[in-house]
Protein backbone atom coordinates (compact mmCIF):
# COMPACT_ATOMS: atom_id res chain seq x y z
CA UNK A 1 0.00 0.00 0.00
CA UNK A 2 1.75 3.18 -1.10
CA UNK A 3 1.58 6.33 0.96
CA UNK A 4 2.75 9.73 -0.20
CA UNK A 5 5.24 11.42 2.10
CA UNK A 6 4.42 15.13 2.11
CA UNK A 7 7.92 16.41 2.89
CA UNK A 8 10.06 13.78 1.17
CA UNK A 9 7.68 14.26 -1.79
CA UNK A 10 7.59 10.68 -2.93
CA UNK A 11 5.38 7.66 -2.37
CA UNK A 12 6.67 4.75 -0.32
CA UNK A 13 5.22 1.39 0.57
CA UNK A 14 3.85 1.78 4.07
CA UNK A 15 4.38 -1.91 4.86
CA UNK A 16 7.98 -1.82 3.69
CA UNK A 17 8.85 1.19 5.85
CA UNK A 18 6.88 -0.18 8.77
CA UNK A 19 8.57 -3.58 8.46
CA UNK A 20 11.98 -1.98 8.25
CA UNK A 21 11.26 0.19 11.30
CA UNK A 22 10.07 -2.89 13.20
CA UNK A 23 13.23 -4.80 12.25
CA UNK A 24 15.48 -1.93 13.33
CA UNK A 25 13.38 -1.57 16.50
CA UNK A 26 13.85 -5.30 17.16
CA UNK A 27 17.61 -4.98 16.91
CA UNK A 28 17.69 -1.83 19.00
CA UNK A 29 15.52 -3.43 21.67
CA UNK A 30 17.69 -6.53 21.65
CA UNK A 31 20.96 -4.67 22.09
CA UNK A 32 19.68 -1.63 23.94
CA UNK A 33 20.97 0.73 21.25
CA UNK A 34 19.04 3.47 19.50
CA UNK A 35 19.33 1.91 16.07
CA UNK A 36 19.84 5.22 14.30
CA UNK A 37 23.01 3.93 12.67
CA UNK A 38 20.87 1.28 10.92
CA UNK A 39 17.72 3.32 10.37
CA UNK A 40 19.29 6.28 8.56
CA UNK A 41 21.28 4.21 6.01
CA UNK A 42 18.28 1.95 5.35
CA UNK A 43 16.00 4.93 4.72
CA UNK A 44 18.54 6.35 2.27
CA UNK A 45 18.78 2.94 0.62
CA UNK A 46 14.97 2.95 0.17
CA UNK A 47 15.21 6.23 -1.72
CA UNK A 48 14.36 8.74 1.01
CA UNK A 49 16.51 11.86 0.50
CA UNK A 50 19.41 11.71 3.01
CA UNK A 51 18.49 15.07 4.52
CA UNK A 52 14.94 13.93 5.24
CA UNK A 53 16.19 10.59 6.56
CA UNK A 54 18.54 12.23 9.08
CA UNK A 55 16.06 14.88 10.23
CA UNK A 56 13.14 12.45 10.53
CA UNK A 57 15.29 9.78 12.16
CA UNK A 58 15.89 12.18 15.06
CA UNK A 59 12.20 12.04 15.97
CA UNK A 60 12.21 8.24 15.93
CA UNK A 61 15.29 8.11 18.18
CA UNK A 62 13.61 10.55 20.59
CA UNK A 63 10.61 8.20 20.82
CA UNK A 64 12.76 5.11 21.35
CA UNK A 65 14.89 6.77 24.02
CA UNK A 66 11.77 8.08 25.81
CA UNK A 67 10.59 4.49 26.29
CA UNK A 68 14.03 3.51 27.57
CA UNK A 69 14.45 6.48 29.90
CA UNK A 70 11.13 5.72 31.60
CA UNK A 71 12.20 2.11 32.17
CA UNK A 72 15.53 3.10 33.72
CA UNK A 73 13.92 5.92 35.67
CA UNK A 74 11.54 3.55 37.41
CA UNK A 75 14.44 1.29 38.37
CA UNK A 76 16.44 4.30 39.56
CA UNK A 77 19.15 3.28 37.06
CA UNK A 78 19.76 6.81 35.90
CA UNK A 79 22.12 9.57 37.02
CA UNK A 80 20.03 12.66 36.30
CA UNK A 81 22.73 15.14 37.25
CA UNK A 82 25.32 13.49 35.00
CA UNK A 83 22.71 13.29 32.27
CA UNK A 84 21.94 17.00 32.57
CA UNK A 85 25.62 17.93 32.27
CA UNK A 86 25.81 15.85 29.10
CA UNK A 87 22.60 17.48 27.84
CA UNK A 88 24.09 20.96 28.25
CA UNK A 89 26.93 20.01 25.93
CA UNK A 90 24.58 17.98 23.76
CA UNK A 91 22.26 20.90 23.03
CA UNK A 92 25.18 23.07 21.98
CA UNK A 93 26.59 20.26 19.84
CA UNK A 94 23.19 19.71 18.24
CA UNK A 95 22.98 23.36 17.25
CA UNK A 96 26.47 23.22 15.73
CA UNK A 97 25.59 19.93 14.02
CA UNK A 98 22.41 21.26 12.39
CA UNK A 99 24.25 24.36 11.15
CA UNK A 100 27.03 22.17 9.74
CA UNK A 101 24.41 19.84 8.20
CA UNK A 102 22.73 22.79 6.43
CA UNK A 103 26.04 24.17 5.17
CA UNK A 104 27.16 20.79 3.81
CA UNK A 105 23.83 20.28 2.09
CA UNK A 106 24.13 23.62 0.35
CA UNK A 107 27.68 22.83 -0.74
CA UNK A 108 26.69 19.38 -2.06
CA UNK A 109 29.06 17.46 0.20
CA UNK A 110 26.49 16.16 2.63
CA UNK A 111 26.39 12.60 1.33
CA UNK A 112 30.16 12.35 1.34
CA UNK A 113 30.34 13.64 4.92
CA UNK A 114 27.62 11.19 5.92
CA UNK A 115 29.37 8.20 4.36
CA UNK A 116 32.85 9.11 5.60
CA UNK A 117 31.60 9.71 9.14
CA UNK A 118 29.76 6.41 9.16
CA UNK A 119 32.88 4.59 8.00
CA UNK A 120 35.13 6.26 10.58
CA UNK A 121 32.79 6.20 13.57
CA UNK A 122 31.22 2.81 13.09
CA UNK A 123 34.47 1.31 11.81
CA UNK A 124 36.38 2.42 14.89
CA UNK A 125 33.75 1.55 17.47
CA UNK A 126 32.71 -1.66 15.72
CA UNK A 127 36.31 -2.72 15.19
CA UNK A 128 37.28 -2.15 18.83
CA UNK A 129 34.19 -3.99 20.05
CA UNK A 130 34.86 -6.82 17.65
CA UNK A 131 38.43 -7.32 18.87
CA UNK A 132 37.34 -7.09 22.48
CA UNK A 133 34.46 -9.53 22.16
CA UNK A 134 36.42 -12.00 20.01
CA UNK A 135 39.03 -12.09 22.76
CA UNK A 136 36.37 -12.64 25.38
CA UNK A 137 34.69 -15.38 23.34
CA UNK A 138 37.71 -17.36 22.20
CA UNK A 139 40.17 -16.73 25.04
CA UNK A 140 37.80 -17.02 27.96
CA UNK A 141 40.48 -18.36 30.31
CA UNK A 142 42.79 -15.40 29.92
CA UNK A 143 42.52 -12.83 32.64
CA UNK A 144 39.74 -10.55 31.57
CA UNK A 145 41.50 -7.90 29.49
CA UNK A 146 43.50 -5.45 31.51
CA UNK A 147 43.65 -5.32 35.22
CA UNK A 148 40.74 -3.16 36.39
CA UNK A 149 42.00 0.29 37.27
CA UNK A 150 42.03 1.25 40.89
CA UNK A 151 39.58 3.96 41.80
CA UNK A 152 42.28 6.28 43.03
CA UNK A 153 43.95 6.24 39.60
CA UNK A 154 42.62 9.21 37.69
CA UNK A 155 42.84 10.39 34.12
CA UNK A 156 44.29 13.85 33.65
CA UNK A 157 40.99 15.15 32.26
CA UNK A 158 39.02 14.13 35.31
CA UNK A 159 40.89 16.61 37.49
CA UNK A 160 40.39 19.64 35.25
CA UNK A 161 38.76 22.70 36.84
CA UNK A 162 35.02 22.79 37.66
CA UNK A 163 34.79 19.50 39.53
CA UNK A 164 31.28 18.18 40.06
CA UNK A 165 30.04 15.55 42.43
CA UNK A 166 27.68 12.93 40.99
CA UNK A 167 26.08 11.23 43.98
CA UNK A 168 24.20 8.56 42.05
CA UNK A 169 27.38 7.41 40.28
CA UNK A 170 29.59 8.09 43.28
CA UNK A 171 32.05 10.11 41.21
CA UNK A 172 33.72 13.49 41.26
CA UNK A 173 34.65 14.55 37.74
CA UNK A 174 35.41 17.87 36.10
CA UNK A 175 32.40 19.12 34.12
CA UNK A 176 34.61 20.13 31.18
CA UNK A 177 35.29 16.72 29.59
CA UNK A 178 31.65 15.70 30.16
CA UNK A 179 30.29 18.79 28.43
CA UNK A 180 32.74 18.25 25.57
CA UNK A 181 31.59 14.65 25.24
CA UNK A 182 28.02 15.96 25.09
CA UNK A 183 28.97 18.48 22.40
CA UNK A 184 30.57 15.76 20.29
CA UNK A 185 27.63 13.37 20.60
CA UNK A 186 25.10 16.13 19.90
CA UNK A 187 27.06 17.18 16.83
CA UNK A 188 27.48 13.65 15.47
CA UNK A 189 23.87 12.81 16.27
CA UNK A 190 22.31 15.69 14.39
CA UNK A 191 24.60 15.32 11.37
CA UNK A 192 24.36 11.54 11.07
CA UNK A 193 20.88 10.81 12.36
CA UNK A 194 22.15 8.63 15.20
CA UNK A 195 21.63 8.83 18.95
CA UNK A 196 25.25 8.08 19.69
CA UNK A 197 24.62 5.63 22.52
CA UNK A 198 27.18 3.24 21.07
CA UNK A 199 29.82 5.94 21.65
CA UNK A 200 28.60 7.42 24.94
CA UNK A 201 28.19 4.10 26.76
CA UNK A 202 31.75 2.80 26.27
CA UNK A 203 33.25 6.24 26.93
CA UNK A 204 31.33 6.62 30.20
CA UNK A 205 32.26 3.11 31.30
CA UNK A 206 35.89 2.96 30.30
CA UNK A 207 37.02 6.57 30.61
CA UNK A 208 34.83 7.96 33.36
CA UNK A 209 34.18 4.72 35.26
CA UNK A 210 30.48 5.46 35.56
CA UNK A 211 28.82 2.40 37.15
CA UNK A 212 27.40 0.04 34.53
CA UNK A 213 24.07 0.08 36.36
CA UNK A 214 23.34 3.71 35.49
CA UNK A 215 25.28 4.16 32.27
CA UNK A 216 22.67 3.09 29.72
CA UNK A 217 19.88 5.03 31.43
CA UNK A 218 22.03 8.15 31.61
CA UNK A 219 23.06 7.84 27.99
CA UNK A 220 19.43 7.46 26.92
CA UNK A 221 18.49 10.47 29.03
CA UNK A 222 21.04 12.58 27.17
CA UNK A 223 19.98 11.16 23.78
CA UNK A 224 16.32 11.91 24.49
CA UNK A 225 16.98 15.62 25.00
CA UNK A 226 19.48 16.08 22.20
CA UNK A 227 17.24 14.28 19.71
CA UNK A 228 14.24 16.36 20.75
CA UNK A 229 16.36 19.44 20.13
CA UNK A 230 17.64 18.02 16.84
CA UNK A 231 14.08 17.34 15.60
CA UNK A 232 13.10 20.87 16.51
CA UNK A 233 16.14 22.48 14.90
CA UNK A 234 15.86 20.44 11.71
CA UNK A 235 12.17 21.36 11.46
CA UNK A 236 12.88 25.05 11.96
CA UNK A 237 16.03 25.50 9.88
CA UNK A 238 15.64 23.13 6.93
CA UNK A 239 12.04 21.85 6.98
CA UNK A 240 13.20 18.30 6.35
CA UNK A 241 11.25 16.52 9.08
CA UNK A 242 8.56 14.35 7.51
CA UNK A 243 5.88 13.88 10.13
CA UNK A 244 4.16 11.05 8.25
CA UNK A 245 7.41 9.13 7.87
CA UNK A 246 8.25 9.86 11.53
CA UNK A 247 4.94 8.38 12.65
CA UNK A 248 5.46 5.14 10.70
CA UNK A 249 9.03 4.80 11.97
CA UNK A 250 8.03 5.49 15.58
CA UNK A 251 5.16 3.01 15.68
CA UNK A 252 7.15 0.33 13.85
CA UNK A 253 10.29 0.65 15.94
CA UNK A 254 8.46 0.88 19.25
CA UNK A 255 6.67 -2.41 18.57
CA UNK A 256 9.80 -4.09 17.23
CA UNK A 257 11.81 -2.99 20.26
CA UNK A 258 9.49 -4.80 22.68
CA UNK A 259 10.08 -8.13 20.97
CA UNK A 260 13.78 -7.43 20.61
CA UNK A 261 14.14 -6.72 24.31
CA UNK A 262 12.72 -10.15 25.17
CA UNK A 263 15.15 -11.94 22.85
CA UNK A 264 18.04 -9.86 24.16
CA UNK A 265 17.51 -11.07 27.70
CA UNK A 266 18.27 -14.65 26.65
CA UNK A 267 21.59 -13.83 25.02
CA UNK A 268 24.91 -14.52 26.72
CA UNK A 269 26.98 -11.42 27.44
CA UNK A 270 29.90 -12.26 25.14
CA UNK A 271 27.68 -13.38 22.28
CA UNK A 272 25.62 -10.28 22.76
CA UNK A 273 28.63 -7.98 22.36
CA UNK A 274 30.04 -10.00 19.48
CA UNK A 275 26.78 -9.80 17.53
CA UNK A 276 26.48 -6.08 18.13
CA UNK A 277 30.11 -5.56 17.09
CA UNK A 278 29.56 -7.52 13.86
CA UNK A 279 26.46 -5.47 13.14
CA UNK A 280 28.16 -2.11 13.69
CA UNK A 281 31.29 -3.14 11.83
CA UNK A 282 29.17 -4.55 8.99
CA UNK A 283 27.44 -1.22 8.42
CA UNK A 284 30.86 0.48 8.33
CA UNK A 285 32.14 -2.02 5.75
CA UNK A 286 29.00 -1.55 3.67
CA UNK A 287 29.67 2.19 3.53
CA UNK A 288 33.38 1.72 2.88
CA UNK A 289 32.52 -0.41 -0.14
CA UNK A 290 30.13 2.28 -1.34
CA UNK A 291 32.83 4.92 -1.61
CA UNK A 292 35.84 2.64 -2.11
CA UNK A 293 34.61 0.70 -5.14
CA UNK A 294 34.20 2.41 -8.47
CA UNK A 295 30.49 3.23 -8.77
CA UNK A 296 28.64 1.96 -11.83
CA UNK A 297 27.12 5.40 -12.31
CA UNK A 298 29.67 8.18 -11.90
CA UNK A 299 27.17 10.97 -12.36
CA UNK A 300 24.50 12.21 -10.02
CA UNK A 301 22.02 15.04 -10.32
CA UNK A 302 20.70 17.40 -7.74
CA UNK A 303 17.62 19.40 -8.53
CA UNK A 304 16.29 22.53 -6.92
CA UNK A 305 13.11 24.34 -7.71
CA UNK A 306 13.50 27.86 -8.95
CA UNK A 307 11.20 29.77 -6.65
CA UNK A 308 9.70 32.84 -8.18
CA UNK B 1 16.20 37.88 -28.35
CA UNK B 2 16.55 38.98 -31.95
CA UNK B 3 16.83 35.37 -32.98
CA UNK B 4 13.64 34.59 -31.17
CA UNK B 5 11.84 37.57 -32.74
CA UNK B 6 12.95 36.47 -36.19
CA UNK B 7 11.81 32.97 -35.43
CA UNK B 8 8.43 34.26 -34.38
CA UNK B 9 8.21 36.35 -37.51
CA UNK B 10 9.13 33.35 -39.63
CA UNK B 11 6.44 31.37 -37.90
CA UNK B 12 3.84 34.02 -38.59
CA UNK B 13 4.91 34.29 -42.22
CA UNK B 14 4.80 30.55 -42.66
CA UNK B 15 1.47 30.25 -40.94
CA UNK B 16 -0.22 33.37 -42.27
CA UNK B 17 -0.96 32.39 -45.83
CA UNK B 18 -2.00 28.97 -44.71
CA UNK B 19 -4.08 29.96 -41.69
CA UNK B 20 -6.39 27.25 -42.86
CA UNK B 21 -5.75 25.11 -39.80
CA UNK B 22 -6.56 25.82 -36.23
CA UNK B 23 -5.84 23.65 -33.19
CA UNK B 24 -8.29 23.10 -30.39
CA UNK B 25 -6.80 21.20 -27.49
CA UNK B 26 -7.82 20.15 -24.05
CA UNK B 27 -6.10 18.25 -21.28
CA UNK B 28 -8.09 15.78 -19.20
CA UNK B 29 -7.35 17.49 -15.92
CA UNK B 30 -6.19 20.99 -15.19
CA UNK B 31 -5.14 20.11 -11.65
CA UNK B 32 -3.35 16.97 -10.62
CA UNK B 33 -4.02 16.55 -6.91
CA UNK B 34 -1.48 14.87 -4.70
CA UNK B 35 -3.22 12.91 -2.00
CA UNK B 36 -1.83 10.34 0.41
CA UNK B 37 -2.24 7.61 -2.21
CA UNK B 38 -0.53 9.53 -5.02
CA UNK B 39 1.84 7.42 -7.09
CA UNK B 40 2.04 9.56 -10.19
CA UNK B 41 -0.63 10.53 -12.68
CA UNK B 42 -1.80 9.81 -16.19
CA UNK B 43 -3.33 12.63 -18.17
CA UNK B 44 -4.74 12.62 -21.65
CA UNK B 45 -4.48 15.49 -24.06
CA UNK B 46 -7.07 15.62 -26.84
CA UNK B 47 -6.92 17.83 -29.88
CA UNK B 48 -8.87 18.61 -33.00
CA UNK B 49 -7.47 20.10 -36.18
CA UNK B 50 -10.07 22.49 -37.53
CA UNK B 51 -9.83 23.22 -41.18
CA UNK B 52 -11.10 26.26 -42.98
CA UNK B 53 -13.64 24.88 -45.49
CA UNK B 54 -12.36 27.08 -48.29
CA UNK B 55 -8.75 25.96 -48.22
CA UNK B 56 -7.32 23.22 -50.31
CA UNK B 57 -6.38 19.96 -48.66
CA UNK B 58 -2.75 19.21 -47.90
CA UNK B 59 -0.72 16.81 -49.94
CA UNK B 60 0.94 15.15 -46.98
CA UNK B 61 -0.53 13.91 -43.70
CA UNK B 62 -0.66 16.01 -40.57
CA UNK B 63 1.95 15.59 -37.86
CA UNK B 64 1.54 16.57 -34.25
CA UNK B 65 4.26 17.20 -31.69
CA UNK B 66 3.25 17.57 -28.05
CA UNK B 67 5.82 19.02 -25.65
CA UNK B 68 5.04 18.96 -21.95
CA UNK B 69 7.26 21.06 -19.72
CA UNK B 70 7.28 21.02 -15.95
CA UNK B 71 8.36 23.89 -13.71
CA UNK B 72 11.83 25.28 -14.30
CA UNK B 73 14.53 23.94 -12.04
CA UNK B 74 18.14 24.46 -11.20
CA UNK B 75 20.05 21.25 -11.79
CA UNK B 76 23.59 20.42 -10.79
CA UNK B 77 25.22 17.40 -12.41
CA UNK B 78 28.21 16.04 -10.53
CA UNK B 79 30.78 13.55 -11.63
CA UNK B 80 32.61 11.34 -9.18
CA UNK B 81 36.35 10.93 -9.47
CA UNK B 82 38.93 8.96 -7.58
CA UNK B 83 40.54 10.85 -4.72
CA UNK B 84 43.04 8.63 -2.96
CA UNK B 85 41.17 5.51 -1.86
CA UNK B 86 37.67 6.90 -2.28
CA UNK B 87 35.30 8.14 -4.95
CA UNK B 88 34.03 11.66 -4.41
CA UNK B 89 32.07 14.25 -6.35
CA UNK B 90 34.56 16.28 -8.32
CA UNK B 91 33.63 18.14 -11.50
CA UNK B 92 30.16 19.62 -11.83
CA UNK B 93 28.05 21.51 -14.32
CA UNK B 94 25.01 23.61 -13.52
CA UNK B 95 21.87 23.90 -15.61
CA UNK B 96 19.48 26.76 -14.94
CA UNK B 97 15.99 26.89 -16.36
CA UNK B 98 15.61 23.30 -17.49
CA UNK B 99 12.14 21.91 -16.87
CA UNK B 100 12.04 19.39 -14.05
CA UNK B 101 9.83 17.26 -16.26
CA UNK B 102 9.95 17.15 -20.04
CA UNK B 103 8.04 14.92 -22.42
CA UNK B 104 8.14 15.17 -26.18
CA UNK B 105 5.53 13.09 -27.98
CA UNK B 106 5.10 12.94 -31.72
CA UNK B 107 2.89 11.11 -34.15
CA UNK B 108 5.81 9.80 -36.22
CA UNK B 109 9.55 9.42 -35.76
CA UNK B 110 10.90 12.94 -35.47
CA UNK B 111 13.17 12.71 -38.53
CA UNK B 112 10.10 12.12 -40.67
CA UNK B 113 8.16 14.98 -39.09
CA UNK B 114 10.44 17.86 -39.94
CA UNK B 115 13.94 18.96 -40.84
CA UNK B 116 16.86 18.95 -38.47
CA UNK B 117 17.05 22.75 -38.35
CA UNK B 118 13.42 23.08 -37.34
CA UNK B 119 13.75 20.28 -34.81
CA UNK B 120 16.61 22.16 -33.21
CA UNK B 121 14.80 25.47 -33.34
CA UNK B 122 11.58 24.16 -31.83
CA UNK B 123 13.47 22.07 -29.25
CA UNK B 124 11.83 18.90 -30.50
CA UNK B 125 14.52 16.76 -28.92
CA UNK B 126 15.49 16.20 -25.31
CA UNK B 127 19.20 16.57 -26.02
CA UNK B 128 18.66 19.86 -27.84
CA UNK B 129 16.60 21.20 -24.95
CA UNK B 130 19.34 20.31 -22.52
CA UNK B 131 21.94 21.96 -24.73
CA UNK B 132 19.85 25.06 -25.30
CA UNK B 133 18.55 25.59 -21.80
CA UNK B 134 21.53 24.42 -19.87
CA UNK B 135 24.53 26.67 -20.03
CA UNK B 136 24.60 27.04 -23.77
CA UNK B 137 25.60 24.56 -26.45
CA UNK B 138 28.13 21.88 -25.59
CA UNK B 139 31.27 23.90 -26.08
CA UNK B 140 33.56 20.96 -25.63
CA UNK B 141 33.58 17.23 -25.17
CA UNK B 142 33.42 17.54 -21.37
CA UNK B 143 30.23 19.59 -21.48
CA UNK B 144 28.69 17.12 -23.91
CA UNK B 145 29.63 14.39 -21.46
CA UNK B 146 27.61 16.12 -18.72
CA UNK B 147 24.70 16.75 -21.08
CA UNK B 148 24.62 13.05 -21.93
CA UNK B 149 24.72 12.06 -18.28
CA UNK B 150 21.87 14.41 -17.44
CA UNK B 151 19.79 13.01 -20.28
CA UNK B 152 20.54 9.44 -19.25
CA UNK B 153 19.68 9.98 -15.57
CA UNK B 154 16.55 11.99 -16.28
CA UNK B 155 15.34 9.45 -18.82
CA UNK B 156 16.00 6.60 -16.41
CA UNK B 157 13.89 8.38 -13.77
CA UNK B 158 11.12 8.82 -16.35
CA UNK B 159 11.33 12.57 -15.87
CA UNK B 160 12.46 13.08 -19.44
CA UNK B 161 10.47 11.15 -22.01
CA UNK B 162 10.57 11.03 -25.78
CA UNK B 163 8.01 8.95 -27.61
CA UNK B 164 7.61 9.00 -31.37
CA UNK B 165 4.37 7.05 -31.11
CA UNK B 166 3.06 9.19 -28.28
CA UNK B 167 0.50 11.00 -30.38
CA UNK B 168 -2.23 8.83 -31.88
CA UNK B 169 -4.61 9.99 -34.58
CA UNK B 170 -8.10 8.74 -33.89
CA UNK B 171 -9.35 10.20 -37.16
CA UNK B 172 -7.50 12.36 -39.69
CA UNK B 173 -8.37 15.44 -37.62
CA UNK B 174 -8.64 14.11 -34.09
CA UNK B 175 -5.61 13.14 -32.02
CA UNK B 176 -4.76 12.05 -28.54
CA UNK B 177 -1.56 12.03 -26.45
CA UNK B 178 -1.03 10.35 -23.10
CA UNK B 179 0.94 12.34 -20.54
CA UNK B 180 2.48 10.22 -17.84
CA UNK B 181 3.80 11.89 -14.70
CA UNK B 182 5.96 9.78 -12.39
CA UNK B 183 5.47 10.30 -8.64
CA UNK B 184 8.76 12.18 -8.47
CA UNK B 185 7.71 14.77 -11.07
CA UNK B 186 8.11 18.22 -9.53
CA UNK B 187 5.14 20.13 -8.16
CA UNK B 188 4.01 23.29 -9.88
CA UNK B 189 2.81 24.52 -13.23
CA UNK B 190 3.07 22.44 -16.37
CA UNK B 191 2.74 23.66 -19.91
CA UNK B 192 1.69 21.54 -22.86
CA UNK B 193 2.58 22.93 -26.28
CA UNK B 194 1.01 21.32 -29.32
CA UNK B 195 2.50 21.98 -32.75
CA UNK B 196 0.81 21.01 -35.97
CA UNK B 197 3.03 20.31 -38.94
CA UNK B 198 2.57 19.09 -42.46
CA UNK B 199 5.31 18.25 -44.93
CA UNK B 200 7.81 19.42 -42.36
CA UNK B 201 6.31 22.90 -42.13
CA UNK B 202 4.78 24.18 -38.89
CA UNK B 203 1.17 25.24 -39.46
CA UNK B 204 -0.22 26.08 -36.06
CA UNK B 205 0.64 25.90 -32.41
CA UNK B 206 -1.47 25.94 -29.28
CA UNK B 207 -0.77 25.90 -25.55
CA UNK B 208 -2.56 24.70 -22.49
CA UNK B 209 -1.47 24.17 -18.94
CA UNK B 210 -2.16 22.21 -15.81
CA UNK B 211 -0.71 22.13 -12.34
CA UNK B 212 0.44 19.50 -9.89
CA UNK B 213 -0.43 20.43 -6.31
CA UNK B 214 -0.61 18.82 -2.93
CA UNK B 215 -4.09 18.72 -1.52
CA UNK B 216 -5.90 18.01 1.72
CA UNK B 217 -3.76 16.56 4.48
CA UNK B 218 -0.55 16.55 2.41
CA UNK B 219 -0.98 20.22 1.55
CA UNK B 220 -1.65 21.17 5.16
CA UNK B 221 1.38 19.25 6.40
CA UNK B 222 3.67 20.85 3.82
CA UNK B 223 2.24 24.27 4.54
CA UNK B 224 2.63 23.85 8.29
CA UNK B 225 6.23 22.68 7.87
CA UNK B 226 7.03 25.76 5.83
CA UNK B 227 4.94 28.42 7.54
CA UNK B 228 4.93 27.34 11.19
CA UNK B 229 8.14 25.36 11.59
CA UNK B 230 8.27 25.82 15.37
CA UNK B 231 4.78 24.46 15.85
CA UNK B 232 5.46 21.68 13.34
CA UNK B 233 8.66 20.71 15.15
CA UNK B 234 6.90 20.81 18.50
CA UNK B 235 4.07 18.57 17.29
CA UNK B 236 6.61 16.07 15.90
CA UNK B 237 8.51 16.05 19.20
CA UNK B 238 5.28 15.62 21.18
CA UNK B 239 4.25 12.72 18.94
CA UNK B 240 7.66 11.12 19.49
CA UNK B 241 7.69 11.38 23.28
CA UNK B 242 3.98 10.61 23.45
CA UNK B 243 4.44 7.33 21.60
CA UNK B 244 7.58 6.59 23.60
CA UNK B 245 5.64 7.02 26.83
CA UNK B 246 2.69 5.04 25.51
CA UNK B 247 4.93 2.14 24.53
CA UNK B 248 6.52 2.13 27.95
CA UNK B 249 3.09 2.10 29.55
CA UNK B 250 1.58 -0.51 27.25
CA UNK B 251 4.47 -2.97 27.35
CA UNK B 252 5.30 -2.56 31.00
CA UNK B 253 6.63 -5.77 32.41
CA UNK B 254 6.73 -5.07 36.12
Amino acid sequence: MPIYLPIAELPVSIFLIFGMAAAVGFISGMFGVGGGFLMTPLLVFLGIPPGVAVATGAAQIAAASMTGVLNFWRRDALDVKLGLVLVVGGLFGTLLGVLFFNAMRRAGYFELVLVLSYVTLLGTVGGLMLIESLRATFLPNRTKGQRPRRTDERWWFETLPLPMRFERSGLVISAIPLVLLGVFIGFAGSVLGIGGGFIVVPVLIYLFRVPTAVVVGTSLFQILFTMMAATMLHAVTNQSVDIVLALILIVGSVIGAQFGARVGQNLKGEHFRLLLAILIFGVAVRFAVEIGVKPTELFSIEQQEIRL
Amino acid sequence: MIRRALLLLALVLVAAPASAERLIISVSSSRVLITSSYTGAELVLFGVIERDGASVSRAGPYDIVVTVRGPATQITVREKARLGPIWVNAAQRKYAGLPGYLAIHSSRPMDQVTSEQLRERFLFSLADTIAAKGGGPPVDARAAHFNDALLRLKTAANLFQANDKGVVFLSPNLFRAAISLPATAPLGNYEAIVTLLSDGAPLATEKTDFEVVKTGFEARVALAAAMQPWLYGLVTVLIAIGFGWLANYAFRRD
